[in-house]
């Protein structure tokens, strides 16, 4: 087929402002995931474990003793550790549990010094993996500021004692992490770990949409985000 | 292969020698088949400390590689004679480091058998990208100057001319080696220690005082074991480039130590302190980080005081020193040290495991020969009644 001048031009004229209404109508109508840990809520259950569990069910992930191989997608930390910087001596919440997972940050650092694409920022705003491509390098462990990237330092299909025939298990020498559960999101139910905690002090949803609920506690309560003077920008927000 | 008919067969210590190496590197490859097998566990590597002794070994040897210049820039762009018969030994010792560098990444990588994702999905926004780019051109780049001048040596010929520009883009592609590898550090949010606009300058300056450092000593073993003589001018100038690029790399250190401990930010004490006096109650890098220390400032008094620069026993001493200081600083403690603490307050230590050291001295071991190897195939040609009557016809100077 012979295409002249004029056609081309028309055509990639077409093509331009086609490309350029998908990203509009993305960034106005579309899905941004977010969740906010309400503290008070989280720590009324002391040594409440429910989310862990259901997390590492649901995606397989090995339960390793040793501290040095550990693997981990949803944990709990201190608030002291969590926000090393944001709370003092004084603060209340010094002792307070953190859940602790993958930020889905705005601008991702692993996302950007993987040399592979395996792992990337998806239209929604989570942060994807693949495990098939990821060639185990562990830059992205380097660059995360959070600590919430795993690494199989042996095969970690020992190591599950209960295997969910439903979520692909692992190899050795590749990283995961937390994915916001997005085979559940594709099929619509929440999250597992939100769905696991008795006390509803995990809320996910739709930070782009402003009447959401996970927006409306945002505007209503205050809250924190770990390390925001890096820019990195996590939508994973703690309700204080 | 093109001339290395002349590597195969030597004296009795030269044959030693090649089986002492090749026998490290079938331990080393022995070890490295039990880490493919169970996987790095079996590293003293962790969820904290997640790059180590490979990674640190990439770091410093991409320096030795990047040094080559320092031999070549003076030669070729300032016509500095005394360095011609050395240019060679620069080069390839380049192209050992290089090739020693491409093995410690590959050894720690998870999934190496996967290694051609990084070509199947090019991705210029990753430093790691541009950093193989960088490396694998250099290799090309010296690999095709070293031998194409020494061809040109052995005939007794001119070399081609199309060889000049060639050369002329090593030099800053030197340059660029070290600047992308600092780059892959750098650029990281929330490791205060490498996030550090000097981390370039302060990688390229330790590089030009362990490189030629190096290759002093090389010079030094050569005139021992074999006929070949660098002859005195050139040993005596690379010790002066020894001698100002130690003194800048350690005033840079010094600076790294100012603007943390008089801002007092704690992230970017927290390492300094860990590797210096340890960081709570953990110190295991601290003996390590004194002895480079010492060996700084020791190797700077040789190499600042004519008299003992000078002397070519002292001079031996203080090159050795100062390898050996760059290594502790380059090849353990400033990978090390950027991970701890963690991103959660954590003092994790790390020590090699007894697999992970053996694998690390395969590589070297690989390293060396290949430098041998090299090594003889150019004192080889140079001793051929052919060469030894006229002086060396290397590539006409540039400027």
């Amino acid at each position: 087929m012979k295409i002249s001048r004029h056609a081309f031009l028309r055509l990639s004229g077409m093509a331009f402002l086609a490309g350029a209404a998908r990203k509009a109508i993305g960034a106005i109508g579309g899905t941004r995931w977010g969740m906010a840990v309400d503290v008070a809520k989280c720590q009324k259950q002391e040594n409440c474990v429910k989310c862990i569990a259901a997390c590492n069910q649901a995606h397989n992930v090995p339960s390793i003793p040793d501290r040095a191989h550990e693997v981990r997608w949803v944990w709990r930390d201190s608030f002291e550790h969590a926000f090393p910087e944001q709370v003092d001596q004084y603060s209340p919440l010094r002792a307070a549990p953190a859940m602790l997972l993958c930020n889905h940050c705005e601008n991702p650092p692993c996302v950007r010094v993987c040399p592979t694409q395996a792992t990337w920022k998806r239209q929604d705003g989570i942060v994807d993996m693949d495990w098939h491509r990821c060639i185990g390098c562990r830059y992205c462990m380097a660059a995360c500021p959070y600590g919430s990237r795993s690494f199989n330092w042996m095969d970690p299909r020992p190591y599950i004692h209960n295997p969910n025939p439903e979520f692909p298990t692992r190899t050795k020498g590749v990283v995961e992490k937390c994915t916001f559960c997005s085979e559940r999101l594709g099929t619509g139910r929440a999250p597992a770990c939100v769905e696991a905690c008795s006390e509803k002090a995990l809320v996910f949803g739709n930070l782009a949409d402003p009447h959401s609920p996970i927006r409306e506690l945002l505007a209503t309560r205050n809250h924190m985000r770990r390390k925001p003077e890096l820019g990195t920008g996590p939508d994973v927000f703690y309700l204080t | 292969m093109f001339m290395f008919e002349k590597a195969v067969g030597g004296s009795r210590r030269y044959r030693l020698w090649i089986c002492a190496l090749l026998i490290l590197m079938a331990i080393g490859f022995a070890c490295y088949l039990r880490q493919l097998q169970f996987g790095l566990a079996i590293t003293g590597l962790s969820r904290d400390v997640t790059w180590g002794l490979y990674i640190a070994q990439f770091t410093f040897l991409v320096g030795v590689a990047a040094s080559a210049v320092m031999v070549v820039l003076p030669y070729y762009l300032h016509n500095f004679k005394a360095f011609a018969r050395i240019t060679i030994l620069g080069e390839f010792l380049a192209i050992a480091a290089v090739v020693m560098c491409m093995l410690f990444i590959f050894v720690d990588m998870g999934q190496p058998a996967r290694v051609f994702n990084v070509l199947l999905y090019p991705t210029p926004h990753s430093m790691m990208f541009w950093d193989m780019i960088s490396l694998g051109g250099y290799l090309a780049l010296n690999a095709t100057i070293a031998l194409v001048t020494l061809r040109a040596e052995r005939e007794d010929v001119a070399p081609p001319h199309w060889i000049k520009p060639v050369i002329l883009l090593s030099i800053p592609w030197a340059v660029s080696i070290h600047t992308v590898t600092a780059f892959l550090y750098s650029g990281l949010p929330g490791r205060s220690l490498w996030l550090t606009a000097i981390l370039a300058p302060r990688f390229l300056a330790s590089a030009f005082a362990s490189g030629p450092a190096l290759l002093i000593l090389l010079c030094l073993l050569l005139a021992r074991v074999t006929r070949f003589s660098a002859g005195r001018e050139a040993i005596q100038k690379l010790a002066v480039i020894v001698a100002y690029a130690m003194t800048i790399s350690v005033f840079f250190v010094l600076m790294e130590f100012f603007t943390a401990f008089y801002s007092r930010i704690p992230e970017h004490m927290d390492s300094l302190q860990y590797m210096f006096v340890g960081l709570d109650g953990h110190a295991r890098l601290a003996p390590w980080m004194w002895l480079s220390s010492v060996l700084a400032v020791a190797s700077l008094v040789l190499l600042l005081t004519p008299r003992y620069r000078h002397n070519h026993k002292l001079l031996a001493l203080a090159c050795g020193m100062v390898f050996l200081s760059l290594w502790i600083d380059k090849g353990i403690g400033l990978i090390v040290a950027a991970f701890v603490p963690s991103p959660l307050g954590a003092v994790t230590e790390y020590t090699p495991s007894l697999p992970e050291a053996l694998i690390a001295l395969g590589i070297w071991a690989a390293g060396s020969l290949i430098l041998t190897v090299l090594y003889k195939i150019a004192l080889s040609v140079r001793e051929e009644p052919l060469a030894s009557a006229a002086p060396p016809a290397r590539v006409e100077v540039l400027i």
